[in-house]
C-alpha cells in the first residue's frame, strides 16, 4: 500500500481539475493530482470538435488540443499525477481534511490532504431514465458511449441512427456518425425548441440533411437482439406521448443524448448536501461544499456548456483551498442564499456571504429574446440579448450590491422590461 | 436576372437571427433582420460560399490508440466537405504522432492544411483498452 | 456401458438437474442451450426469491408444495458449497383488510400442512419493527422467516461451473428442435447443429416446454408465457427494505414484490400478463405494466425512491402450465423423456429438489445409480474484488496489476475480474455483466461498455464486429468506421 499526503488532493484529472492543480501549484501547495483513466483530459480526447477554449485563449481549439495543453500547464508546474487511480473510499472529518484510498495497478492508495477540490465530471442519464420501454437489444448507447466507440477506438457503432435528444452533445454525435458514414435518420427532442446551440443545429443537422423532430419522444425500442426500429410519438405541452401520433422509425441504433448528471456519490456518502435543481453539491462563493475544506468545480458542480467555465470554477477552488489551509477563508455567521426565480432552473453558488463581487452561473428553462436577468429583492437589471437552455448564463455581481441584500438573490429572467 | 432570398439562421451569438438575403446575380443585394455586423458579415458569407472547419479522424498505426483525431486549419467550402472527408480518411499515420503535425497540405486546393489534434504515443502492444 | 443424458435447457432447472446427475457413475450428462450462456430465460429475470412454501396448495398443485419446501431447505447448503450470494431475511404477506386477513389465515394453515417452519401471523408493531418501511397501512402479517433472496443467473452458472467440472458437457447456442424418438424410445435430440444421441432427454426448455414436449409425443399439457415487469434501483437509493414484502395473494400471481437483490439493489416487481402461445419471446417491458407495477408496488411501502430514478426496467417470462402444478414426468412411451417443466414460480427455490425427482424418476425408470466417489461438491465462486478488504485487495494487485485497472467505476470491476469471467466461458458482454456485475450499476454500462468491447476482442481473438452484447446477432460495432480508412 502506497501513501500519499498533500496540501490538496485533486480528483479527476478533467480540465476543471487540470486547472486546478496548476492553479494550486501556481500558489505554493502541495498537490495531488488522482485520475481513474490511463490519460488525462477528462471528456476532451474524444470530443474531436471544435468549440474548446474560446473565452480562455480566443482561438477555437478541439478538446484534445486543449486538454494538451492543460495538461502540459500542469506537468510544467510540477503537479503530481497518479493515473489509473480509481477513489472508492473518501472521508472526511470536519477539522481533520480528507482520507481518500484508490485502486491503482500499483496497489491500494492512500492518500491524506487538508483541502480537497472535488472534479469527477458527469455520467450520461440512460435510455432508462427517460421511460424508453420495449425491447432491450444491442444498439442503444449514450452519446458519450458512441463517441468512445467511435473517436478514440475508430470504430461505427450503427449505420442507420436515431438519436434521442438534441442538446450538443446529440447535435455533434450526429454528425460525426454522419461523416463517419451512419445514416442518421432523426434527432428526436421532447421539448418545442432545440436543446443545443443554433450553431450546432446549423452545423450538425441542417448541414446533413438530419431531420429535427420537435416535441417528440421515442417511446420503444424494437428488436430482440440488435436494435430494429424505434416508435415515435408526438408529445403535448406537459411532454406525455399523445395517443395515435405513434410512427416507426427503422434504425439499428439509438444514440441516447438525454442528458448529463453530475458524479458526485462519493461526495454525497462524504455527507455534502446535493441540490436536486443541480444534481451537484450546494456550495458557496468560494465552491466549497457543506463539508468544510472540501470544493467542487466542473461538470461535477454543474453541467457546463463552457469548458473555459469548467477551468474558471477549477481557479476559483484552488484560490479557495489556498484560503483554507492558509486559515484564511472567512465564512459569514449566516448566509444568503441564491435561488431561481422565474424561468431560472437554477443558480451557482446556491449560498453565498454578500462581502465580494461573485460570479454566478444560472440556466433558464425556455429560450427568451430581447431580455433580462432581473432580481426580486434588487432593482437592478442585465440586459441579456438572447437567453437560451443550451447556454449557461454567468454574471459577476459586485460586492456592494451582494452586501445591501437581506437574506437571499432571486434570479429571474424574461423579456426586457425597460424601453429598447 | 437570378433572384432569390434565403432564409439562414444566424449562428454567432445566442440570439439566433433569422436573417433574409436577397441575391441577385449571384451577389448580395440585401440583408434584412440581422441585429448587428457580425450576422451581417455571417449571412453574406453563408449565402455565397458558406464554409466549414472539419474535424475527422485519421488511422494510427502502432499507436495506444488506432485513429486520432485530425482538423482542417481553416474552414473549406462546405460542399467539398464529403470529398474532403473521403481525402483524409485514406491516410494512415504512424505512431508517435504529435499535435500540429502536417496530415495533408492544400486540402483539395482549398488553402487548407490538416493537422493532428490529439498525440498518440507508441506500444508495444496492439491495442489498450483505452 | 455410459448412459447418455441430454437435459434440453442450462436455466435454473436444467443445470440443477446436471449438477445432480453428475453425482452418479455411469451418467453421461450433457446439456443443450440455445441461447449464447446459461439462465438467459426465466432464471435471469425473475425475483430471486427462495419461497417459504406456503403459497401452494398441496391438494391442487401437490407437487409445487412438496418440492418448494423440499428446496428451500436444500438451497442453505448449496448456495454456501457453491459460493452463491444468498440472503436469509424472511418475508412478510401484508394484509390491508379483513378479507386479507383471513387470506393470511389460510397461508397460515396451508404452510404448516406444507411443513414450512417458524410462520406466524404478526400485528402493525412487529410489521413495523421488522420492517421499517412496511406501508403503516398493513393490518397484520404473515412472517416467513425462512424466506431467502438468492442471485437466480449467478445460481444457475453456478450450478453449469460445477457440473461441468464433473464432467457435464455444455452446448451454447445449439437450439434442440426435435426429441427424435425410434421404437418407442428417445434416440436422441436433433438440433441445429446436427443430431445429439442420447439414452434420457430431460426436457427443461422452460417456455418452450410443451412445444418441445409434442415432438416426443406428449402433448397432454400446454405452456403459455406470462410476462413480469420490473423496476431496479441502484445500490444508493432510498428508501429500500431488508425484508421481502408480498402483498396478499391471488390465485393467479403472488402479487408485485418489492424486495432487495443479493447485491443490496431495490427490485419491484412483477405483474403477471398472460400472453399468447405466439410471444414466446415477447420480454418487452410495456408502458401499462410499468405503471401496474409501480401502482401494485407502491402499496406495500412507506416510500418508494422516484420512479424516474430506477437505474434499469425488465422483464421475465413465466412459463405458465395449463393446469398450473409443475409438470415432472417421465413416461413409459416415449421411454427415455423425463419433462422438467411448468416451471412457474417457485421453480427457483424448487430447482435442487426437482433435481432429486429426476434421479428418482431414472431409478425408477430401471437406470442404475451409484454415487462417484471422486465428485467434486464445492465450486469457488469468482473473485469480487470490490468486496475484499484493503489489504486484501493490495495483495492481488501486486500479483497481478490488472486487479489495479477498474474497468467499471459504477461496480468497481476490475480488468483481472473480467479476464477471469472470459476464462470462465463468458464470451459476450452479458455473460460478462452477469459474471462480474460491470454494466449493472448506475450507469448501466455507459462508461465500461468501449472497454469491456476491446478487452473481449484481445482476450479472445475474435474480431470486433463479430463481439456481441447477447450472442446471435446482437453485434456491437459493425467494424471500422469508415472501411476505406487507411487504405492508401
Amino acid at each position: 500500500m502506497r501513501e500519499y499526503e498533500a496540501d490538496v488532493i485533486v480528483v479527476g484529472g478533467g480540465p476543471a481539475g487540470l486547472a486546478a492543480a496548476s492553479s494550486c501549484r501556481e500558489a505554493g501547495l502541495k498537490v495531488l493530482l488522482v485520475e481513474r483513466e490511463e490519460v488525462l483530459g477528462g471528456i476532451l480526447p474524444q470530443c474531436i470538435h471544435t468549440g474548446f477554449g474560446i473565452l480562455e485563449t480566443s482561438e477555437d481549439y478541439t478538446g484534445p488540443e486543449f486538454a494538451e495543453m492543460l495538461e502540459r500547464r500542469a506537468r510544467y508546474l510540477g503537479v503530481e499525477i497518479l493515473l489509473n487511480s480509481y477513489v472508492t473510499q473518501l472521508s472526511y472529518a470536519d477539522g481533520k481534511g480528507v482520507l481518500l484510498e484508490a485502486i491503482s495497478p500499483r496497489g491500494v492508495e492512500t492518500m491524506r490532504a487538508r483541502s480537497l477540490i472535488f472534479s469527477t465530471g458527469c455520467r450520461e442519464r440512460n435510455a432508462f431514465e427517460i421511460g424508453i420501454t420495449g425491447d432491450r437489444p444491442a444498439g442503444v448507447m449514450t452519446a458519450g458511449t458512441a463517441q468512445a466507440l467511435m473517436d478514440l477506438h475508430g470504430l461505427l457503432p450503427g449505420r442507420e441512427v436515431v438519436v434521442v435528444g438534441s442538446g450538443d452533445v446529440g447535435l455533434i454525435m450526429s454528425r460525426r456518425l454522419a461523416l463517419e458514414g451512419a445514416k442518421v435518420k432523426a434527432v428526436v427532442e421532447i421539448s418545442r425548441y432545440p436543446g443545443g446551440l443554433t450553431r450546432n443545429v446549423v452545423q450538425c443537422l441542417e448541414d446533413f440533411g438530419i431531420p429535427l423532430l420537435l416535441s417528440h419522444a421515442v417511446v420503444e425500442v424494437r428488436g430482440r437482439k440488435r436494435v430494429e426500429s424505434v416508435i415515435v410519438s408526438e408529445v403535448d405541452e406537459r411532454q406525455a406521448p399523445i395517443r395515435g401520433t405513434e410512427a416507426e422509425i427503422k434504425c439499428d441504433m439509438v444514440v441516447v443524448a438525454a442528458g448529463l448528471v453530475p458524479d458526485v456519490g462519493l461526495l454525497e456518502k462524504a455527507g455534502a448536501k446535493i441540490d436536486p435543481s443541480t444534481g451537484g453539491p450546494v456550495v458557496n462563493e468560494f465552491l466549497e461544499t457543506s463539508l468544510h475544506g472540501v470544493f467542487a468545480c466542473g461538470n461535477a458542480l454543474v453541467v457546463n456548456d463552457l469548458v473555459d467555465h469548467a477551468v474558471e470554477q477549477g481557479r476559483l477552488c484552488a484560490r479557495s483551498a489556498k484560503s483554507f489551509v492558509e486559515g484564511a477563508l472567512e465564512r459569514p455567521d449566516v448566509w444568503k442564499m441564491a435561488l431561481p426565480g422565474e424561468n431560472v432552473k437554477f443558480v451557482v453558488p446556491q449560498i453565498f456571504s454578500g462581502r465580494r463581487e461573485t460570479t454566478f452561473y444560472a440556466r433558464v428553462k425556455s429560450p427568451v429574446r430581447d431580455c433580462a436577468l432581473s432580481f426580486k429583492e434588487i432593482e437592478k437589471e442585465i440586459g441579456i440579448r438572447a437567453a437560451m437552455p443550451a447556454e449557461m448564463v454567468r454574471v459577476k455581481i459586485e460586492g456592494t450590491l451582494l452586501s445591501s441584500l437581506g437574506g437571499t438573490l432571486t434570479f429571474e429572467v424574461r423579456r426586457w422590461q425597460k424601453g429598447k | 436576372m437570378a433572384e432569390r432570398k434565403v432564409s439562414v439562421t444566424c449562428i454567432v451569438c445566442p440570439a439566433g437571427c433569422k436573417i433574409e438575403v436577397e441575391i441577385s446575380d449571384g451577389k448580395v443585394v440585401n440583408v434584412e433582420g440581422n441585429a448587428c455586423i457580425r450576422g451581417l458579415n455571417y449571412a453574406k458569407e453563408e449565402c455565397t460560399s458558406p464554409k466549414r472547419v472539419l474535424t475527422t479522424l485519421v488511422s494510427v498505426k502502432g499507436g495506444n490508440l488506432p485513429v486520432t483525431s485530425v482538423k482542417t486549419t481553416k474552414p473549406i467550402p462546405k460542399e467539398l466537405i464529403g470529398s474532403a472527408q473521403m481525402e483524409i480518411s485514406k491516410i494512415t499515420l504512424a505512431a508517435p504522432v504529435s499535435i500540429g503535425e502536417l496530415v495533408l497540405r492544400n486540402l483539395l486546393g482549398t488553402g487548407a492544411d490538416v493537422v493532428v489534434t490529439r498525440s498518440v504515443r507508441p506500444t508495444e502492444a496492439e491495442r489498450g483498452c483505452g | 456401458m455410459a448412459c447418455k443424458i441430454a437435459i434440453i435447457g442450462a436455466g435454473i432447472v436444467g443445470s440443477a438437474v446436471a449438477r445432480e446427475l453428475t453425482k452418479y457413475e455411469g451418467l453421461e450428462v450433457c446439456i443443450v442451450e440455445k441461447e449464447a450462456d446459461v439462465g438467459w430465460g426465466a432464471s435471469k429475470a425473475n425475483t430471486g426469491i427462495l419461497h417459504s412454501g406456503y403459497d401452494d396448495d398441496p391438494g391442487q398443485f401437490p407437487k409445487r408444495a412438496r418440492l418448494c419446501r423440499a428446496g428451500n431447505e436444500l438451497w442453505h447448503k448449496l448456495a454456501e458449497g457453491l459460493q452463491i450470494p444468498v440472503k436469509w431475511c424472511g418475508a412478510l404477506v401484508l394484509a390491508f383488510n379483513e378479507y386479507e386477513r383471513k387470506v393470511l389465515a389460510g397461508l397460515l394453515s396451508r404452510g404448516k400442512i406444507n411443513g414450512v417452519q417458524g410462520l406466524r401471523i404478526v400485528g402493525r408493531e412487529t410489521i413495523q419493527k421488522l420492517e421499517s418501511n412496511a406501508s403503516q397501512e398493513a393490518v397484520e402479517a404473515l412472517w416467513a422467516p425462512t424466506s431467502g433472496i438468492i442471485s437466480p443467473y449467478e445460481a444457475t452458472i453456478a450450478l453449469v461451473e460445477n457440473a461441468a467440472e464433473n464432467g457435464a458437457e455444455l452446448y451454447l447456442e445449439t437450439v434442440a428442435k426435435k426429441i427424435v424418438v425410434r421404437n418407442r424410445s428417445v434416440v436422441g435430440i436433433e438440433t441445429d447443429r446436427g443430431f445429439l444421441g442420447a439414452d434420457f432427454v430431460i426436457n427443461a426448455s422452460g417456455i418452450f416446454g410443451d412445444i418441445l414436449s409434442r415432438t416426443a409425443g406428449v402433448s397432454n399439457f400446454s405452456i403459455r408465457p406470462r410476462r413480469g415487469e420490473y423496476f431496479i434501483f441502484d445500490r444508493d437509493s432510498k428508501p429500500k427494505v431488508g425484508m421481502t414484502l408480498f402483498p396478499a395473494p391471488r390465485p393467479e400471481t403472488k402479487g408485485v414484490v418489492v424486495t432487495q437483490t443479493t447485491d443490496g439493489n431495490l427490485l419491484v416487481g412483477p405483474n403477471a400478463k398472460d400472453l399468447e402461445e405466439t410471444e414466446r419471446e415477447s420480454t418487452q417491458t410495456t408502458r401499462e405494466g410499468l405503471d401496474e407495477v409501480w401502482n401494485e408496488a407502491s402499496r406495500l411501502v412507506r416510500g418508494l425512491p422516484p420512479r424516474g430514478a430506477a437505474m434499469r426496467t425488465f422483464a421475465g417470462l413465466r412459463p405458465e402450465p395449463n393446469k398450473g402444478d409443475f409438470i415432472i414426468e417421465a413416461y413409459e412411451e416415449p421411454s427415455g423423456l423425463v419433462n422438467c417443466v411448468g416451471t412457474r414460480s417457485p421453480g427457483l427455490t424448487s430447482a435442487p429438489a426437482i433435481a432429486k425427482e429426476v434421479t428418482k424418476l431414472l431409478v425408477e425408470r430401471g437406470t442404475r445409480l451409484e454415487k462417484k466417489r471422486a465428485w467434486v461438491s464445492e465450486r469457488r465462486a469468482m473473485t469480487r474484488f470490490r468486496e475484499l478488504s484493503s489489504v486484501e485487495k493490495d495483495s492481488l494487485i501486486l500479483k497481478d496489476p490488472s486487479y489495479g485497472k477498474v474497468v467499471c467505476p459504477c461496480e468497481t470491476v476490475t480488468e483481472a475480474e473480467v479476464r477471469e469471467a472470459i476464462r470462465r466461458g463468458a464470451g459476450t458482454l452479458d455473460s460478462i455483466k452477469f459474471r462480474t456485475r460491470a454494466g449493472m450499476g448506475r450507469c448501466q454500462g455507459s462508461f465500461c461498455l468501449a472497454k469491456l468491447l476491446i478487452l473481449l476482442e484481445r482476450e479472445t481473438g475474435r474480431r470486433i464486429e463479430d463481439i456481441t452484447a447477447k450472442g446471435n446477432g446482437s453485434k456491437i460495432v459493425f467494424g471500422k468506421v469508415r472501411p476505406e480508412h487507411g487504405t492508401e
